[in-house]
């Protein structure tokens, strides 16, 4: 018996370390994951993969940026000496207009398109100015009168001090993610500096001043906060705050990064509120009763004692409450307007990088150069958190060496 | 003993062919998916036993799982790209392009906005940003609010290849998760415009009559105007399977291009086909 009790506790402890060991490589694995998908990005092309950039041989221009093909393709860009080239207007060449030049049996369709090469090469031959977005399959037979333009990969620095994030725009999609991360570290700061007074006076009133039947009915009240379903706060934001907003302030559109940082705080304020109570009633009794027999008031003993003393457990509440913030999507999504620009103010829209994961991610084709993007802002995301938890946990380790 | 396990082998094979032939998942546009579900339930009400399971989560995720074979038909909002044709081909398959619908897309503002009609050159100046104030097309001084849907929609996709001609986006235009966003925005918004499907007109906003002519003649979207065709901006929705196991997505097909399923159509806010 004795000896059947033993086998099944070393049966349950070889199971715990193998949940143990199987979570953590689990998330190793993860993260490992996260960063080879991302970090995919800077090997791929700036045009999207399987298509090519062509120009006239007579055009001595031989590479060129993405946002310069872009500006081209978008007609801002509409000389080539603009560009270093001869001054001559530039004629953009899209892939469909060849069918339009060309009919089916011009082009052996039957035959799977075999003549579109030689068609496309004519083309380009024809146009000194001409610039051409054309698929590789059907590459225009690279003679004395066609050249391939030199595009590149997509460099660090283009991704991370880029200005511009328009993963669909064609040819050359912009990955520029500055305004993304701007846009969340506002939010998300802004959201905390309306949580913070809020949810510690919150906190203090329920620890310190309240009566007990208060604090009850009050603490579940504050959890079922908690509790709400992300999308409901989201339209709840987009239906009541925006308009409240777009009035109060006299603006033109209501969706603003100011409005995010609302709903946020919302969201954010029974975490904070929560680990900072729980943190001010883990106050020993008896340094509180020596503050009142020494003839201190309540308000004297909350702010010289008590706040001090647990000031690790409400630096780890705002911590978590940031946390909380950077990492909320769905109500953001649904009221800061995600229009990509660079924040300049409080009250006009941005785009945050779990609200543009959310919204891009269905569509991007898997391995393409957007769904590599769209995981390398998973992966600034995961570094931006990582340093919260890191101060999270440094804070709650300088536990007893403030306040006492 | 060997009889009965003959029987339930028998019977186990009979209904799963039963259901595996019936059994029809359908993929793909959000646009369409209001439609495929109440054309599935009628459907399945109509031939029992059948069971036809229908998803969202864009026109893109439906082409990609018809080629992983993960769904029988691909409903999208817009045509295959000719990328997504080179994939299909390159794995020896070929698709069928069934159009099951169309969808005409209505460009609104806010009801208090004097404009009521703009051309197409004036919408692509709008949603690439060269036009910013209203007074620029006619109307009061008041910044133009663009709103656009997100990049996985298809009627993002249609909309700039329709309107704006495949000219990219302004950047920084504000973008929303659905269509009932947009319509509660450009509703809350004075300066805004926006871009939606007919069936999801409502009072809160105001419906533009848009030229495609220059300016010659303007035409309200409406269900009749889309029909006769004197309404430009109209797309056709469409069903795409593998051209290989046609007989286990055609007969949801037949059904949905059957008089009764095209009441259907219409009843949903679309307009048919015939």
């Amino acid at each position: 018996m004795k000896k059947l009790r033993k086998i099944l506790e070393r049966v349950i402890e070889a199971m715990l370390t193998v949940s143990g060991a199987v979570t953590s490589i689990a998330i190793l694995l993860i993260v490992a994951f996260l960063f080879r998908e991302g970090l995919g990005l800077f090997k791929s092309p700036t045009v999207e993969r399987g298509y090519a950039v062509y120009v006239n041989s007579a055009n001595p221009v031989q590479s060129l940026l993405p946002w310069q093909l872009k500006e081209i393709f978008d007609f801002q860009i509409e000389n080539w000496n603009e560009l270093g080239g001869p001054d001559e207007e530039i004629r953009v060449f899209r892939f469909n207009e060849i069918f339009s030049l060309y009919t089916d049996e011009q082009l052996d369709a039957d035959n799977d398109y075999a003549l579109l090469p030689e068609r496309l090469a004519e083309v380009i031959a024809a146009n000194p100015a001409i610039i051409a977005y054309l698929p590789q399959r059907y590459a225009p037979v690279e003679d004395e009168s066609v050249k391939t333009v030199q595009t590149g990969t997509i460099t660090m620095a283009q991704f991370f001090l880029g200005r511009k994030w328009m993963p669909t725009a064609k040819p050359a999609a912009q990955f520029g993610v500055l305004p993304l991360v701007l846009g969340t570290l506002m939010v998300s700061f802004m959201a905390i500096l309306i949580a913070l007074p809020l949810g510690l006076g919150v906190a203090i009133y329920m620890s310190e001043l309240a009566s007990e039947r208060v604090r009850r009915l009050l603490k579940p009240a504050i959890e079922l906060l908690a509790g709400i379903p992300s999308v409901v706060y989201g339209f709840f934001g987009l239906v009541v705050l925006v308009p409240l907003v777009q009035r109060t302030f006299n603006l033109d559109v209501g969706e603003t990064a100011f409005t995010g940082s609302l709903i946020l705080a919302i969201m954010a304020l029974p975490t904070i509120i929560t680990v900072a109570e729980d943190a001010m009633r883990n106050t020993p009794r008896a340094m509180r009763e020596a503050s009142l027999a020494m003839g201190a008031t309540d308000w004297q003993t909350i702010y010289r004692v008590v706040i001090p003393y647990s000031l690790s457990g409400i630096s780890a509440a705002v911590v978590l409450g940031i946390g909380r913030a950077i990492g909320e999507t769905m109500a953001v999504l649904m009221v800061t307007g995600n229009a990509a620009v660079m924040p300049h103010t409080l009250f006009e829209p941005v785009r945050t990088i779990p609200a543009t994961i959310a919204a891009e991610l269905g569509e991007a084709a898997s391995g393409s150069s957007h769904y590599q993007a769209l995981f390398m802002l998973g992966c600034i995301l995961f570094v931006i958190t990582l340093i919260v938890s890191i101060t999270a946990e440094a804070i709650s380790k300088r536990k007893h060496e403030v306040g006492v | 003993m060997k009889n009965m396990k003959r029987v339930l082998l028998i019977s186990a094979i009979v209904l799963g062919t039963a259901f595996g032939a019936q059994a029809q998942r359908i993929k793909g546009s959000d646009t369409c998916l209001p439609m495929s579900q109440k054309l599935a339930e009628e459907y399945m009400k109509a031939n029992r036993g059948a069971s036809v399971t229908v998803t969202g989560g864009g026109s893109g995720v439906g082409i990609t799982s018809l080629l992983e074979g993960t769904t029988d038909i691909a409903q999208l909002s817009r045509k295959i790209k000719f990328e997504e044709r080179e994939k299909i081909q390159e794995q020896g398959k070929r698709v069928t392009e069934v159009t099951v619908a169309y969808d005409a897309l209505a460009v609104i503002v806010n009801p208090a906005n004097g404009v009521s009609q703009l051309t197409r050159e004036q919408l692509e100046s709008i949603f690439t940003g060269e036009i910013t104030n209203w007074q620029q097309v006619g109307g009061a001084d008041m910044r133009i609010i663009p709103y656009s849907r997100e990049t996985s929609s298809g009627t993002y996709e249609f909309f700039k290849e329709s309107v704006m001609r495949n000219r990219n986006y302004v950047n920084g235009i504000m973008s929303m998760p659905a269509t009932g966003a947009i319509i509660q925005s450009v509703g809350q918004t004075r300066g805004a415009i926006a871009y939606v499907g007919l069936g999801y007109l409502n009072n809160n906003v105001k419906a533009l009559r848009v030229s495609y002519d220059q300016g010659k003649t303007f035409v309200a979207p409406s269900v009749e105007n889309a029909k006769n065709e004197t309404y430009p901006i109209v797309r056709p929705l469409y069903y795409y399977y593998d051209s290989g196991t046609a007989q286990r997505a055609r007969p949801f097909i037949d059904y949905a291009l059957s008089p009764a399923g095209q009441r259907i159509v219409a009843d949903i806010g679309f307009i048919p086909v015939n």
